[in-house]
């Protein structure tokens, strides 16, 4: 892990072509620049598709994708092992709803047959039996995040966490990770150690800076600095009004 | 016809402009083969892509105009009742041997087909728009793959540069490869067919179009061929005959639009010359292009709804440090996401002032914030624009340029006072 004295932070974004359908590759952005806003030097890189993935970087950042994409970019990323050793050493991970369910231990392939995803992640994803489509709002469960979570889903993924994955938030409007028990609250995303995945769009990181700025903590290892900003509160307050209103 | 006069009375007697969907939608109630029987007797050509389909279809009607009568949903109503509703219009069926060129929903485009008898399509491109609606760009190919797999006597005029589409058209025995080009790659880093990554020669050799895959899934010879430099534009035939293309309309992407609409003008029977002569009558499709009045300034309309539109936009704008106003609204006809701002390298706008404007004006304005684009969101522009647009659009000045997502851009031409290509008021 880079400290805030020491080097450069290194983002890595995995296969934007193959994983950014969904204008995920907007989280790559999002991070650069609040890390610069901060004072912290920063690499960022976009990986080409089945490029050898460096393990040696601080933050991996893996977005949505089509059917056949996700497939292609996780059997990829299996053969290639760089992502694997990089958060086995400690690094922190970012994935979104294809990005997502390649992280857990299975997702449904092209055709929905089964394929092994890269088991980092305790989590495993089926198929829903309708696609969950429209605005996602939900309350943080994960240390750090006190603000409501909202974005945009469009997956046709039911995610089911096993003992070591944390749910990153309860669903207040949404679908999420769809796989709730009757009386029980729906989940959203998972959190194990410092990866992270989830259902939100918009792009996630774009809608909640609080998230972005806790992978960032994460990644020097000390909170940052306040950075409050107009657009992004006008935003939020825009897309929570709306939801509120039954707007999906 | 007993039917189609029916079907006309009754929409017209339900209104005009959006009541001509109306229309069709209660014709389609009363009579769901209604499509099938109104296209009787018509030479049916189909126009279908993500970007470039109202364009094509209003230069191909431009284009067989030269030669007689034409049936066209020139409106942009491109689904099922706007087309029942523009076959039924009387005045628009002079007889019923007129070639129908009819603009057709990339979604929709697939249920049509039964309906038609022996139908061409020109079939542009393929890239993510409105992914709530319309879904993943591989599912559309696949659908229409299958589609024209089950429909007889099918021809086809089809890009060689989109893999998607030449993966589509592939299995249709009578096709006419056109090489119109893309610049937009990013929905087409894998086979269609396989799923394996394409391999791009221009990775190795810059400007090098070909495409192909080790499942044996290539790039088409075309037959046709679109040339463009930074000054002119030419089609070239198989023949090696040139024919320039000389267009009011602007942009890299309208060239490709004609050279599809032109070959097709030719398997109709147009000569391709006569058919790029009578496509420079088009000044503006559905307004776009189209310069209007608005809060004191002559503003020139543009429609910018998807990265892959958008990528041919930045050429179209006027010289920077030209302000620009972009207007997003995410209504069910614009897609409900807008996550594909972060698509578009609004980066290049960074030596430009912006006004963010329209329904979803937040969501631009985070991404100019990152992008680090001076910008300012403004609910009604029109009603007071920020000091740093000054005089642009003023007498004495260049139009301001206003792109907007398809509803925003509705609303300007609205608010303007333009005129879609009916002379109707959008």
């Amino acid at each position: 892990m880079a400290s805030m004295a020491e080097s450069r932070l290194r983002l890595i974004s995995i296969y934007p072509v193959l994983l950014g359908t969904y204008g995920d590759g907007g989280n790559l952005r999002v991070l650069t620049t609040r890390a610069r806003a901060r004072g912290i030097d920063v690499d960022s890189i976009e990986l080409d598709a089945g490029e050898p993935v460096p393990d040696s970087a601080d933050l991996y950042l893996l977005g949505g994708g089509e059917d056949d994409a996700q497939v292609a970019a996780a059997r990829a990323l299996r053969a290639d092992g760089g992502l694997t050793r990089a958060a086995t050493k400690g690094a922190t991970v970012f994935g979104v709803c294809a990005g997502y369910q390649l992280l857990g231990a299975v997702f449904p392939g092209s055709d929905g047959v089964p394929e092994p995803g890269l088991g980092l992640l305790d989590v495993t994803t089926e198929r829903l039996p309708k696609r969950a489509v429209g605005e996602l709002l939900a309350t943080p469960y994960a240390a750090g995040l006190r603000d409501p979570l909202t974005g945009y889903e469009n997956h046709a993924g039911a995610t089911r966490l096993g003992t070591a994955a944390q749910p990153l938030a309860r669903v207040e409007v949404g679908i999420g990770n769809g796989t709730s028990d009757a009386g029980e609250a729906s989940s959203e995303g998972a959190v194990q150690g410092h990866l992270i995945g989830t259902y939100l769009h918009g792009p996630g990181l774009a809608r909640n800076p609080e998230l972005a700025d806790l992978l960032l903590s994460w990644v020097v290892g000390a909170p940052l600095e306040p950075w409050p900003q107009a657009d992004v509160n006008a935003l939020r307050a825009e897309r929570l009004a709306a939801v509120s209103r039954g707007r999906r | 016809m007993g039917f189609g006069r029916f079907a006309g009375s009754l929409s017209r007697a339900l209104g005009r402009g959006d009541g001509l969907v109306i229309g069709g939608k209660v014709v389609l109630a009363l009579c769901p083969d209604a499509f099938a029987r109104l296209a009787t007797g018509h030479r049916v050509v189909f126009v279908s892509a993500t970007n470039g389909k109202t364009t094509t279809t209003r230069l191909l009607a431009a284009a067989m105009r030269a030669a007689g009568s034409v049936v066209t949903n020139d409106s942009g109503a491109n689904m099922p009742a706007g087309i029942v509703a523009a076959l039924a219009r009387p005045s628009a069926a002079p007889n019923d041997h007129a070639p129908a060129v009819i603009e057709a929903d990339e979604t929709y485009l697939p249920g049509l087909l039964p309906g038609a008898h022996g139908p061409l399509l020109v079939l542009g491109n393929l890239t993510r728009d409105q992914l709530d609606r319309v879904g993943e760009v591989a599912m559309v190919a696949r659908r229409w793959r299958a589609a024209f797999a089950k429909t007889d006597s099918l021809s086809a005029i089809a890009n060689v540069d989109d893999p998607h589409v030449a993966w589509a058209a592939g299995l249709i025995n009578d096709v006419t490869w056109v090489s119109a080009g893309q610049r937009w790659t990013a929905d087409s880093a894998l086979c269609p067919s396989c799923g394996l990554i394409l391999h791009r020669a221009a990775v190795d050799h810059p400007g090098n179009p070909d495409w192909s895959c080790t499942c044996g899934v290539r790039r088409p010879t075309p037959a046709w061929q679109l040339e463009t430099t930074d000054t002119k534009a030419t089609l070239v035939g198989p023949d090696a005959a040139r024919y320039p293309i000389e267009l009011q309309l602007p942009g890299r992407a309208n060239q490709a639009n004609a050279a599809m609409a032109a070959v097709a003008a030719q398997l109709l029977g147009v000569a391709p010359g006569t058919a790029l002569t009578a496509m420079q009558s088009v000044q503006s499709v559905g307004g776009r292009y189209q310069t209007v009045s608005l809060g004191g300034r002559q503003v020139r309309l543009l429609l910018g709804k998807n990265p892959a539109g958008w990528s041919e936009m930045f050429g179209m704008l006027a010289p920077a440090p030209a302000p620009v106003v972009i207007a997003i609204n995410a209504r069910a006809a614009d897609g409900k996401d807008p996550s594909w701002l972060w698509d578009v390298p609004f980066e290049q706008l960074a030596d430009r002032f912006v006004v963010a404007t329209g329904e979803r004006r937040h969501d631009l304005g985070v991404r100019l914030l990152y992008a680090d684009v001076a910008h300012a969101t403004v609910a009604d522009p029109w009603t007071g624009l920020p000091s740093e647009v000054a005089d642009a659009g003023r007498p004495g000045h260049p139009a301001l340029d206003a792109v907007g997502t398809y509803t925003a851009f509705r609303e300007l031409l609205r608010r303007g006072g333009g005129a879609n290509d009916n002379g109707l008021h959008g």
